[in-house]
């Protein structure tokens, strides 16, 4: 394969060239109340080929690999119609590397009959609990090999298993409709999905008590959010104003994202890295080749450094982070997340509701979505917060506010850092690709809650 | 495909395969200029077998080996869904115009000079505003063929063109776009270019509302974000077969105003949500969902369909797995009013053009919620300006039951929705302002 990709991108002319190859393998099971809707397997070969001439971009995708070097040829061809400036891409060293899939009990090892087996059980708890009338789960794992080549001479072969596992239980009663999902997924690892029997029995409750449960007034509240929706507010709110290629063509987002800039506590640590072992961002070489790092974004409370493709990272002037990632060969790598988490602080969960006369705690993840300064978010679970003790169950919330604000106004940071492996990235049609994020239990201030 | 099927036939009881190749072509602007050129050429192969009644799925990537395909759907077939239905026999299908050879035929050059043109008016109109642009053409081929002697195939042409701005002013970020498509070459850019210089307008101040109930006017791009997907879901058959849509005792039941109709059309010429049939070979229709305010018809595919003890409306829709029902091009009709005098005879409220997030909340129970992304607010009769730090919260089948107005400012949305401006009594506002 080395020598086949290294020939086609011999005897062309341009500032950068890569081949990418993929293979992959997948199966999905996926549950509608009793139903089984779907067992399927899938598999793809494809391949692209991207181009830099100039600063201009030609990118081709196909799923017919013959005559590679011809498709190098129509990737030039298509650059040099765009490329009119110097093209800016930061050096990577040349690599030669083989790494194979990471995984602990193999989910491709274990056949479809186990896999539906679970399956079966965990949605017979919750179809048997009162007031569920339906369910849904969704379950994924796969295998995928990409061979990986350059015009500076890299050649890297990387394996990955990945693994989803989505159950909501869906209660009703006289018109009202009430959901609770669980996410959770690993790298390779099956064990990571087995033994939730008391997890799923505890959504299909939730979802029964929701139906009874009161709507918050909307307004600003002080809000406490659990290790997983802090994970999925440090993910939206401030990791995708982290990804470079929003801002690096764009002077006035580069001034108010200038690094050294302060944007909270001295408390405050979030961190990005794919070289931070073991979750579904983790990885050894980035889609450009690029070796994983784990970068500082904020530390003490201040901007010190961003997420980079190699080209962005030319174009500012700052060091290569290895986050340009393609979610299959139909698309270019650009700029991602991969594991991204605020790190862990000191004050326990106690200390941190004692002193709040009337807020909002909100647990787990229901989505989240961002324009770069705004953000918006989903509590899957919400309670009310009165006199320092957590209160009656309320209906689930959506929060939202402006990340420059919203990061000023983190008050506490807890010390009890969990990372949450459910979750899919969207951006630029690409999703959902594999990341993990996570934080310990956070406090914010004056944060916006949407209600009546 | 014919050897497929054929080898299939011989392995399982019946077999179906359905297949899509596309060429597409998009040219990316960023940052106000030609950033990338892309060819994208795919082919995907799914095949569906019944043995002994479960039925089996699988699907390719790529170039198929048939022998691998059928092994792959006969080891899921043994756990799979039993089968209840039975793949659509031969037919003629009505004509559908949704391919023009002239997409085909726009170089690059043109693409090219289309984009340059989107991005230069929006850049144009207001200083330091930076533009992304796509300019894309596409053909894509889908062949349908079963062992009950069902065969088919259509070619569609599509083309679209879209221009998103994003101004940073005072530490304020503020975004506008738009799109079009349309199986034919577009080649006026003023076709979006229009509506986002309007939105510029509209948002060159910002004005604070406070929290409150206020009316609100959705503009046709809000009302595609915001207020669709929880009618898809209510009105999806799968959703109202498994008990969890509201509406599913309310066929025949007035829930609605009776000046809000929805349609879901797929056999208009030049759409790019029409085609003959759906994703099963089912010959398409337009499938009436509300009439004047009334549940009329819930979608379907055939599996749903067959579980229902009903027939397939045509909806069914295969995203990357097997088919399930989707709606193709929702019509909302039509009304009299023109936006300008909605606004005129609001004295304090709100526009809303854009709300993030909206799909988070409680759909299946028609709750949506969102951060107001674009949206204005009218003082006395008059756009004030853009608002901020503004969250909605409303429930469709509440807002929907009573409508203020109906615009007449219908127009297509990403070619998956045509609607008009709707004015409603009231919306919660939670306002940061207090």
């Amino acid at each position: 394969m080395q020598d086949r990709l290294f020939s086609a991108l011999k005897g062309h002319n341009a500032d950068y060239i890569e081949i990418r190859l993929e293979e992959s393998n997948s199966t999905r099971l996926i549950y509608r109340g009793e139903r089984l809707e779907e067992a399927g397997r899938t598999a793809a070969i494809g391949g692209n080929v991207r181009a830099l001439v100039k600063g201009g971009w030609g990118f081709i995708s196909f799923n017919n690999l013959e005559n590679l070097s011809q498709k190098v040829a129509l990737a030039i061809e298509q650059a040099t119609y765009v490329g009119k400036e110097e093209s800016k891409f930061s050096p990577s060293a040349p690599v030669t590397d083989r790494v194979d899939a990471e995984f602990g009990k193999n989910p491709l090892d274990i056949s479809l009959a186990e896999k539906k087996a679970l399956l079966d059980e965990y949605n017979s708890i919750m179809l048997g609990a009162p007031q569920i009338t339906t369910t849904s789960i969704g379950y994924a794992d796969g295998k995928k090999k990409v061979s990986f080549a350059n015009s500076e001479g890299t050649y890297i072969e990387q394996s990955r298993i990945d693994l989803t596992l989505r159950l909501t239980a869906i209660a009703g009663k006289d018109g009202e409709v009430q959901q609770v999902g669980l996410s959770t997924g690993s790298k390779g690892d099956f064990s990571a999905i087995e033994k939730l029997h008391a997890r799923v029995r505890d959504i299909a409750d939730r979802a029964a008590a929701l139906l009874t449960a009161p709507q918050v007034k909307g307004g600003p509240y002080t809000v406490v959010l659990d290790p997983v929706l802090a994970g999925v507010f440090v993910h939206e709110a401030f990791g995708h104003l982290s990804e470079a290629d929003h801002i690096y063509e764009n002077p006035q987002l580069r001034e108010m994202m200038v690094l050294g800039r302060r944007f909270g506590g001295r408390h405050l640590d979030i961190v990005d890295g794919a070289a931070v072992p073991g979750f579904r961002g983790s990885f050894k070489y980035d889609d450009e080749g690029v070796p994983a790092t784990k970068t500082y974004l904020i530390k003490e409370g201040v901007l010190t450094s961003r997420l980079h493709s190699r080209e962005t990272a030319a174009k500012m002037g700052e060091p290569i982070t290895g986050n340009a990632r393609a979610i299959s060969y139909l698309f270019p790598p650009i700029v991602r997340m991969t594991n991204t988490y605020i790190e862990p602080g000191t004050i326990n969960f106690a200390d941190m509701i004692s002193d709040i006369k009337e807020g909002v705690y909100a647990k787990d993840w229901y989505g989240g979505t961002t324009s770069l300064e705004m953000f918006t978010f989903s509590a899957g679970e919400a309670y009310m917060i009165r006199n320092g003790k957590i209160e009656e169950l309320v209906r689930p919330v959506v929060l939202t506010g402006n990340v420059f604000a919203t990061l000023e106004n983190i008050d506490a940071i807890g010390n009890d850092l969990d990372m949450n492996q459910g979750g899919g990235c969207g951006k630029a049609g690409q999703s959902p690709l594999p990341v993990s994020n996570g934080s310990p239990h956070i406090r914010i201030r004056n944060c916006l809650v949407g209600g009546k | 495909m014919e050897e497929i099927l054929a080898r299939a036939k011989k392995a399982a009881d019946k077999a179906e395969v359905f297949q899509v190749i596309s060429h597409r072509t998009p040219v990316h602007f960023e940052a106000n200029r030609l950033k990338q050129i892309q060819t994208k050429e795919t082919v995907g192969t799914a095949l569906r077998l019944v043995k002994n009644g479960r039925l089996g799925f699988a699907q390719v990537g790529g170039i198929v080996k048939a022998g691998e395909l059928i092994d792959m759907a006969l080891e899921t077939s043994s756990f799979g869904a039993e089968v209840n239905f039975d793949f659509p026999a031969g037919q003629s299908y009505r004509e559908i115009e949704i391919y023009d050879p002239a997409v085909e035929k726009v170089s690059i050059g043109e693409m090219i000079e289309l984009g340059q043109k989107l991005v230069d008016a929006v850049a144009g109109s207001t200083p330091g505003i930076q533009c992304e642009a796509t300019v894309s053409r596409s053909i894509t081929t889908c062949k349908i063929a079963n062992t009950q002697g069902g065969h088919a195939h259509y070619t569609k042409s599509s083309y679209s063109i879209s221009v998103e701005g994003m101004l940073v002013r005072d530490g304020d970020l503020l975004f506008v776009g738009d799109s079009r498509s349309s199986c034919r070459p577009i080649t006026d850019h003023q076709l979006v270019t229009v509506e986002v210089l309007k939105q510029l307008e509209n948002a060159r101040r910002n004005a604070a509302i406070t929290s409150g109930v206020f009316p609100v006017i959705f503009t046709p791009l809000g009302i595609a974000g915001a207020l669709l997907s929880p009618l898809i879901s209510a009105f999806n058959g799968k959703t109202v077969f498994d008990g969890a849509s509201p509406l599913k005792d309310k066929k025949g039941t007035r829930v609605f105003d009776e000046r809000f109709s929805l349609t879901d059309d797929p056999t208009i010429s030049y759409q790019p949500g029409s085609a003959p049939f759906d994703d099963e070979g089912v010959a398409t229709r337009s499938n009436v969902l509300i009439g004047n305010g009334v549940v009329n018809q819930f979608y379907y595919d055939l599996r749903t369909a067959a579980l229902a003890g009903t027939v397939s409306t045509g909806n069914g829709n295969r995203s990357g797995g097997l088919p399930s029902p989707s709606p193709h091009a929702l019509v909302i009709d039509n009304g009299p009013v023109a936006p300008q005098d909605m606004i005129k005879g609001i004295k304090q409220g709100l526009v809303i053009e854009q709300l993030m997030g909206a799909e988070q909340g409680n759909i299946l129970n028609g709750d949506f919620s969102g951060n107001v992304l674009l949206g204005y607010k009218i003082e006395n009769g008059e756009i004030a300006g853009r608002v901020k730090d503004t969250m909605v919260f409303g429930n469709i089948y509440q807002l929907l039951g009573k409508l203020e107005a109906l615009g007449n400012d219908s127009r297509w949305i990403a070619g998956y929705a045509r609607t008009p401006s709707i004015y409603l009594p009231g919306i919660s506002v939670s306002a940061k302002s207090g």
